[in-house]
């Protein structure tokens, strides 16, 4: 028998038992309830017995004709979200990180909604969207435009929700892109100030020298965007009636209505779901990522 | 030998805690000889006012037994902390909840504790027993009262337009059409708070049972369904018919719960379909105009069957894992709720918005006009209980569809079809035969 070299030694110095606690927690609080929800979806639970029923729960939530709605509500949630926030989030990075006065201020003031409780903003802009007093109309009219429906109008819901939700999220885009843009090495700029304006050190230096930003910023953007929740639950709770339901809205109204089993189930299609496009997505972005 | 000093530093650590939690949990058992504390977990709202107001009447005659009042919200996310403590086996000592289908999901048998040998249920009306019993149990003692499932409205308006009370559903669209040409809103809608919204599909029960009689055991064998029985269908119609022909106030899909109220009471609504329990919350905000708000059961199409659709009352119930001096303490409480005694601090301390399916216990002379309305359906005969008390099945997302075809994005008929499917969900989900 040979002794294996000094890798043998560093490993010696800290036994496999150290490896415990963490594979313990891990364990307990991750590998042990996922493992569960697999099976859980596959059977009719009630609040004291689980009978295996299968994958009926599968077929019973992938059948339900509300479910359609759903999907393409998340969707468009996804989609819009993380888009509207990377077109809007590389300017105003741009900006907050130029020469301008009051930088402090202005750079607080965009990450601010980012500090607030969803719920809160939520509740709030409900309140600023109400289709008689609300701010929103109030100025709408005495500008002498005609009130919205904001959250009451069925095709207009959703894309207020998304607002709001690109209205708070922006933020972290922003800074993102701000820590992006200054990693930029001056020469670059430099380089460009003899080819002319500002355009072409937009176009031809930040933009191509960003682009791990902008990957990093649509995919948090697009996987929160799928996973949304709360700011839907607080601003519209999916409707009225389904118009701005998503996936996560319906899992949870069926998780109250007592169908653990079958709201599982949806957790476990949401997962494979928020996996099987975002993974590709993200081995796309990283062949493509640059060094700068 | 470093390592073993942590080691044996950690074990201290743990039986150092162990012995906490024990001599804590002993404690508590000792404790429970004298005073007893009960813990009680009710809906927030005028719910939890009236608790209070019996728990402060019960103490003030037992100094050594105290309530202390735990709030959860109401509808599903209510349900579902209520489920969920029950599962675990943390609910509170005892504990407010509904009657007929949202009883039975709880499966009583296995959690609550069976009172139907008490001696203080015997003036417990049996048309409320038969709601919170299953299988052979009675699990609940009733508490406040029932109610009328209808349209609220103002006799103001009434008065004023020189309407007469509607008989039938024509009669009822015709007086909308004169209130909307006063300016006035005919039918307050607060999809904002969506299980409001479902007041025309529940409260047509009468008008449903009228024109067929078997509805309830049929619809819980899965032979009835929403979808093929046009009786059962009307109440879709009906949110159809308020969407098309403009009845609904402008904002109505947001709007709250008191706000509809608020519309109600000061007139700028005719009709609020609604449950009586609202009376209170009106009288509370609105004491003066309480008096011009009346009830009448939702019209159906013949003038001849015309009835209201009752609520049964909501319960008090004792869970499993309340025992000894507590489980005492409970049951003694719930004597007081239904003795004299406890009827009287009722009607003092809360007006009743109907009757309250005790034996011996009166209704107070200045009972709210409404309520006189509702008792009046019952007295003549023309009230049936509303479908939830008369079958286990009910879909939880009625109130979905119901927003869904009052707002205008779903037809009456694909409602009633999807919704009869979220009712198989249910029904499969209590293991019932034949789904």
């Amino acid at each position: 028998m040979k002794k294996r070299g000094s890798k043998t030694a560093l490993t010696m110095s800290y036994p496999n038992w150290f490896y415990l606690p963490a594979v313990i927690t891990f364990a307990i609080f991750f590998i042990w309830p996922t493992l569960s929800a697999f099976y859980y979806s596959l059977t009719r639970w009630t609040i004291f017995n689980a009978t295996f029923i299968g994958i009926e729960n599968y077929v019973q939530f992938l059948s339900d004709p509300m479910l359609s709605i759903g999907l393409k509500n998340t969707f468009i949630y996804g989609i819009l979200t993380s888009g509207l926030k990377t077109i809007l989030a590389l300017p105003l990075a741009v900006l907050l990180t130029s020469g301008i006065r009051f930088k402090g201020f202005y750079r607080s003031l965009v990450f601010f909604p980012v500090l607030v409780s969803t719920i809160a903003v939520g509740i709030t802009f409900s309140i600023l969207m109400q289709p008689n007093q609300g701010l929103f109309n109030v100025i709408l009219a005495s500008v002498g435009l005609p009130r919205v429906d904001w959250l009451g109008n069925p095709k207009l819901a959703l894309f207020s929700v998304i607002f709001v939700d690109v209205w708070k999220g922006i933020g972290i885009a922003t800074v993102i892109f701000m820590a992006g843009i200054l990693a930029i090495p001056q020469d670059y700029f430099d380089a460009v100030k003899l080819e002319g304006g500002f355009y072409i050190k937009f176009r031809h230096v930040i933009i191509p020298l960003v682009r791990n930003s902008t990957f990093t910023v649509i995919l948090l953007s697009f996987i929160g965007g799928l996973r949304t929740f709360d700011l839907i639950w607080a601003m519209t709770g999916g409707g009225p009636g389904f118009a701005s339901d998503v996936l996560t809205s319906i899992i949870y109204k069926q998780y109250q209505a007592g169908f653990y089993g079958l709201s599982t189930a949806g957790n476990v299609i949401l997962f494979f779901m928020v996996t099987l496009l975002v993974f590709p997505l993200r081995s796309f972005f990283n062949s493509k990522e640059i060094e700068v | 030998m470093k390592k073993t000093g942590l080691f044996a530093l950690a074990l201290m650590v743990l039986l150092a805690l162990s012995t906490v939690l024990y001599s804590a949990g002993k404690e508590e058992a000792v404790e429970a000889e004298g005073p007893v504390t009960l813990t009680y977990l009710v809906a927030s709202g005028t719910d939890s006012t009236q608790a209070q107001v019996m728990t402060d009447a019960y103490t003030a005659m037992n100094p050594d037994v105290t309530f202390e009042i735990e709030l959860r919200p109401g509808g599903t996310d209510g349900d579902n902390v209520v489920k969920t403590r029950l599962a675990t086996g943390e609910m509170t000592d005892i504990f407010y909840y509904n009657a007929g289908s949202l009883l039975v999901a709880l499966n009583p048998g296995e959690t609550l504790v069976d009172i139907a040998d008490e001696p203080f249920m015997d003036v417990v009306d049996d048309a409320f027993k038969m709601t919170v019993a299953k299988d052979d149990g009675v699990f609940g003692i009733p508490n406040q009262t029932a109610m009328g499932g209808g349209i609220l409205y103002n006799k103001k308006v009434y008065a004023d337009l020189g309407l007469k009370v509607p008989k039938s559903w024509a009669e009822f669209a015709a007086n909308n059409e004169k209130i909307k040409a006063a300016g006035l809103t005919p039918v307050i809608a607060t999809y904002g708070d969506s299980w409001t919204s479902q007041l025309f599909v529940l409260a047509d029960y009468y008008n449903v049972q009228a024109e067929e009689p078997n509805f309830a055991a049929d619809y819980t064998a899965n032979k009835a369904k929403y979808a093929n029985t046009p009786a059962a269908r009307a109440g879709f119609d009906h949110l159809k018919e308020g969407f098309d022909k403009g009845w609904y106030q402008s904002g109505f899909a947001t709007a709250k719960y008191n706000q509809g109220l608020e519309m109600l009471a000061t007139g700028q609504g005719a009709h609020y379909p609604m449950l009586s329990f609202a009376l209170t919350a009106i009288k509370e905000n609105w004491p003066e105009e309480v008096e011009n708000i009346g009830f009448f059961a939702q019209p159906g199409n013949s003038a001849s069957k015309n009835g209201a659709t009752i609520w049964m009352l909501s319960a008090n119930y004792i869970p499993k894992t309340t025992t000894g001096a507590k489980l005492k303490a409970a049951k003694d409480f719930f004597a007081f709720v239904v003795s004299p005694e406890g009827i009287a601090t009722m009607n003092a301390g809360f007006p009743p918005s109907g009757p309250y399916l005790v034996k011996g216990a009166e209704l107070p002379a200045d009972v709210l006009p409404a309520v006189n309305d509702i008792s009046s359906y019952i007295d003549s005969g023309n009230s049936a209980p509303a479908l939830e008390f008369l079958s286990p099945v009910k879909g939880p997302r009625l109130e979905q569809f119901c927003v869904a075809v009052g707002t205008g994005q779903m037809s009456p008929e694909d409602a009633a079809a999807n919704y009869d499917k979220d009712v198989a969900n249910q029904a499969k989900q209590l293991g019932l035969a034949g789904w």
